[in-house]
């Protein structure tokens, strides 16, 4: 997925704040300001006072003597990132990846935009509830957070730039909107240039060695062609745990104890979240530097410790400890959310859908000897194989009923089993058929029942189904293959037993 | 004289109880319930089928297995009227899906486990059974000696889920702890009078052993989703031969 980036420029953060705490400020120019070296300097000034010249880093003596009336407050330490935090928190409503940049915030966007119906109204959403706040704010949006950044503080027009136009939105900007150290913007403000698109295309070496690698580094970044990565506030950790151990394990009860303290914490966490795991992973680096590993699966969300326990005890006998094993990690690889319904609700007769089952069916397929855990739904296939279908989960509910028009032998043999025949009438059903050296005289009969092939999707004949029953009172399901052709033999199959 | 004999059967009921608690037997909490197999039950200690114990099923013929299949097909729907789930254990499934909704049950309310070995079959029916969220637990299998026959039981009497071991081609028969030992085999469906083709499923129902009851033979037929017992011709009463071994 393409990557998207958003900038937000505070423009007078603190000032801003200040004026929310003490509404008098509103209509008078006022500066925050810190001593430096034993003079007082300005950090941050409003609105009204950068109107009259004033500006951060001048002394506050030398604006005073310009505005005789300015009001001077003294810079709290430590106020410009405790509110850029505050506002990255208040801003992870948007995007679950919020960073604080030096003078505003930057959000991963990526896939978020389409939640508030795209990006310009997610632009205006942002920007429309930070100015009620009462901040003076400035957002763009582009592929990359140099772009991003620069057009936030200089872009005259167009705040969203598409992905891969970010070399036409940068080349009227400013040097300084590349956020460069102020003696390289100098350097380049005394050669004539005055905006990024005129040493954009010079080439990369003279730039590095007249400017420094900096200019190059922001410059690609700005442009897409080398990566660029923000520290979320809230790094997303994922899910999970470590075990190192003092002393290397070597036996299995070790082991068990290991995975009970991993799973203890693992679920605990889970359990909080709301979510279950459906698949997990037990990494065992062992003391000679190899890996042995194991994966246990899950029928549904669970975060029960003691079951996901019982599916790892299985599992226990294939890890190999050789000399010792160092760290155990755990790892939850797939998280789904978990249904919170209370279990115990209905004691009497449950579900496919009950805890208690999907433990026990985790356990049996998590046995090796166990190949196979299924549960059927009706297809509508009328061809006997097709009519059934693997369910996908262990609560899906079937779509169709099941069919009980046609008579339908309990066991179907998984392939026709070819028989001979004397059937000395066309289209009724045979006299007697011979199965594995046996004569079956047939008594009773019903059929045919024609069952046409699914052309679209195999090449096999129809078949004319018979349900008969032998003298002995056996009943066979019984079809012949194709139809009928001058002198060729018929085939004829059986095909299950009724009861 | 009536009056005379409903009393002494009634005495006679009384102290077959009393010999059965002495003897050991406890009687199922919910012991009022029938589950349709009219005069089979009789059979059983108290005249009710054993929920919550194992069953075991012999047969050596695919016939008899598609008939054994139906059979526990139709205990299966009367155990599971309420709802709930069971299992099904076998190598390889060999029973139709489709086709067992015919008695009664909903195809998609059994859960079908395939295991490679014998070994695995038994294991997972013994973890099936001490669920007790599961009404049922069906496995095929050929072999079962006394002591895995005794551990399934000693599972069913905690959880109360009803076993079923249906045996096919079993090398030996031996001795099980098992509830009951049923025969079923497919007899000669009876079309109604002048219909042509075949008629509804029918079975010789044979119990060759019964934990503290009697074993007999009947035969029943499937029809309209219950078992209906027909009445016996002169010349089967000799049939069970196996049942005068005494001694």
């Amino acid at each position: 997925m393409e990557k998207r980036f958003a900038s937000i420029w505070f423009r007078h953060l603190t000032a801003d704040w200040l004026a929310l705490r003490r509404p008098a400020l509103r209509n008078m120019s006022f500066v925050l300001a810190e001593p430096v070296h034993g003079r007082m300097v300005i950090t941050a000034a409003n609105a009204l006072a950068e109107t009259q010249g004033i500006h951060a880093g001048m002394v506050v003596a030398d604006a005073k003597a310009a505005v005789p009336d300015l009001q001077v407050i003294d810079h709290p330490p430590g106020l410009t990132e405790k509110l850029l935090e505050a506002l990255g928190l208040w801003c992870i409503r948007y995007t679950p990846a919020v960073a604080v940049a030096p003078d505003g915030l930057i959000l991963d966007t990526t896939g978020c935009t389409h939640l508030w119906g795209g990006e310009r109204p997610y632009l205006k959403e942002i920007v429309t509830r930070l100015r009620d706040k009462g901040y003076d704010v400035r957002m763009a949006i582009a592929g990359t957070i140099g772009t991003a950044r620069a057009v936030a503080h200089y872009g005259k027009a167009e705040l969203i730039i598409d992905s891969g136009a970010e070399r036409n939105a940068l080349s009227p900007l400013p040097p300084a909107a590349l956020r460069l150290e102020s003696d390289a913007v100098q350097r380049l403000r005394k050669l004539g240039l005055h905006t990024i698109g005129s040493f954009m295309s010079m080439p990369r070496t003279a730039l590095r060695r007249r400017f420094g690698p900096e200019l190059v580094e922001k410059l690609e970044q700005a442009l897409g062609q080398a990566d660029e990565y923000i520290q979320p506030l809230r790094p997303i950790p994922p899910y999970t745990e470590r075990l190192p151990c003092l002393d290397p394990i070597r036996t299995a009860t070790g082991i068990e104890i290991a995975i009970q303290r991993l799973l203890e914490v693992l679920c605990k966490r889970l359990a909080g979240e709301g979510k279950g795991l459906r698949q997990a992973v037990l990494r065992c680096y062992r003391v000679d530097g190899k890996m042995v590993q194991v994966a246990i699966r899950t029928s549904s969300p669970t975060a029960h410790a003691a079951h996901i326990f019982k599916l790892f005890a299985l599992k226990i006998p294939q890890i190999e400890p050789a000399l010792g094993i160092e760290l155990f990690l755990m790892e939850a690889s797939k998280i789904e959310d978990a249904d919170p319904v209370q279990h115990a609700l209905w004691g009497g007769m449950p579900g496919p859908e009950d805890a208690a089952l999907a433990e026990l069916l985790d356990k049996l397929a998590g046995k090796t000897g166990i190949h196979k855990v299924s549960r059927y739904l009706p297809d509508e296939h009328h061809w006997p194989e097709r009519s059934y279908r693997l369910a996908v989960s262990i609560g899906e509910k079937p779509v169709t009923t099941w069919r009980t028009d046609q008579p339908r032998p309990t066991r179907l043999l998984a392939k026709p089993e070819p028989i001979e025949v004397s059937a000395p009438v066309p289209d009724y059903p045979p006299m007697l058929f011979r199965y594995k050296g046996e004569l079956h005289p047939i008594r009773k009969a019903d059929g045919p029942e024609r069952i046409e092939r699914e052309w679209w999707m195999d090449k096999e004949e129809r078949r004319d189904y018979y349900q008969v029953e032998d003298e002995d009172g056996r009943r066979y399901w019984l079809f012949r293959s194709g139809h009928y052709a001058d002198g060729q033999p018929q085939q004829w199959f059986l095909h299950g037993f009724f009861a | 004289m009536a009056v005379l004999t409903e009393d002494k059967r009634k005495l006679i009921g009384q102290l077959q109880k009393h010999l059965l608690r002495w003897q050991g037997f406890k009687s199922p909490e919910n012991s009022s319930e029938s589950i349709g197999l009219g005069s089979v039950e009789r059979a059983f200690p108290n005249a009710v089928f054993p929920i919550g114990s194992i069953h075991e099923f012999i047969g050596t013929t695919p016939e008899q297995a598609a008939a054994t299949s139906g059979f526990i097909g139709g205990i299966l729907a009367a155990l599971m009227r309420k709802g709930g789930v069971c299992l099904w254990i076998s190598t390889s499934n060999r029973l139709f899906p489709p086709a067992i909704k015919h008695f009664g049950v909903e195809p998609d309310r059994i859960i079908f486990i395939e295991a490679r070995r014998e070994k695995d079959i038994l294991w997972a029916l013994e973890e099936a059974l001490k669920c007790d969220r599961l009404i049922a637990a069906v496995a095929e299998l050929h072999e079962i000696d006394f002591n895995q026959s005794l551990r399934l039981q000693l599972a069913v009497e905690k959880s109360r889920v009803t076993g079923f071991v249906f045996r096919s081609n079993p090398l030996r028969v031996g001795n099980t702890a098992c509830a009951a030992r049923w025969q079923i085999t497919p007899l000669p469906s009876e079309s109604d009078a002048g219909m042509p083709g075949v008629g509804l499923p029918k079975w010789g129902v044979e119990l060759l052993k019964v934990r503290n009851g009697n074993p007999g033979y009947w035969e029943l037929k499937w029809s309209a989703g219950q078992f209906i017992p027909v009445s016996k011709p002169a010349k089967l009463l000799e049939l069970p031969m196996r049942n005068r071994k005494i001694g």
